[in-house]
């Protein structure tokens, strides 16, 4: 697979894919932690991919989105946004929404 | 120098209403973004006509296309605040 289409199997199956630098556990730049502290907040069952260690990955998905910056949110295949969205999605609630309505939700 | 070069870019790009460039980059020195020297920290509040009936994804994509090349070297993180001269209304 050529790293488009890796971009397309991976948002394609994983309703909510985190694009970011570092882990969950080792974020390695503040909006992936803030981000990712969002998401476990809302108890978000996520998949991520640590594009530090993807340099070919991390250049290919800005083009696909036309988003230049880290983190990137999907939740069904759609882009929802980076840090800034991601927080103010967050503190209206809607977020909790966005996940619950993609089923991504840890009982 | 580079909050004016991305003032002047925006300006052209989307003919703002109103337009804030802040350099936060000093609040940050020192991360691993700016060991990397990938760029400043920057936030912009724009008000346009060109944002209405966009999403704040679309509003976010216009802002980093018109920034094009500076994305990838001068701007390490750049916060957006993108608001319709009416809904800047809403706010006053």
């Amino acid at each position: 697979m050529n790293v488009n289409e890796r971009i397309k199997d991976q948002l394609e199956n994983n309703p909510v894919i985190l694009y970011m630098k570092g882990t969950p556990d080792f974020p390695q730049c503040g909006f992936s932690g803030q981000t990712v502290q969002v998401l476990q907040a809302c108890r978000a069952k996520f998949a991520y991919v640590n594009i530090l260690e993807d340099p070919e990955m991390r250049e290919a998905l800005k083009e696909y989105s036309q988003w230049p910056t880290y983190p990137q949110l999907y939740i069904n295949g759609e882009l929802v946004g980076g840090c800034d969205i991601i927080m103010d999605l967050y503190s209206r609630g809607d977020l909790a929404k966005m996940l619950a309505d993609a089923d991504a939700v840890v009982e | 120098m580079s909050a004016e070069q991305i003032r002047k870019r925006l300006s052209e790009a989307l003919h703002p209403e109103e337009i804030e460039v802040q350099d936060n980059s000093q609040a940050h020195a020192g991360h691993a973004g700016v060991q990397q020297s990938d760029g400043g920290h920057y936030h912009v509040r724009i008000v346009a006509r060109d944002f209405a009936e966009k999403t704040q994804v679309q509003r976010h994509q216009l802002v980093y296309r018109a920034l094009g090349e500076m994305m990838k070297n001068q701007i390490h993180a750049l916060g957006i605040d993108a608001f319709t001269p009416e809904e800047n209304n809403l706010r006053k």
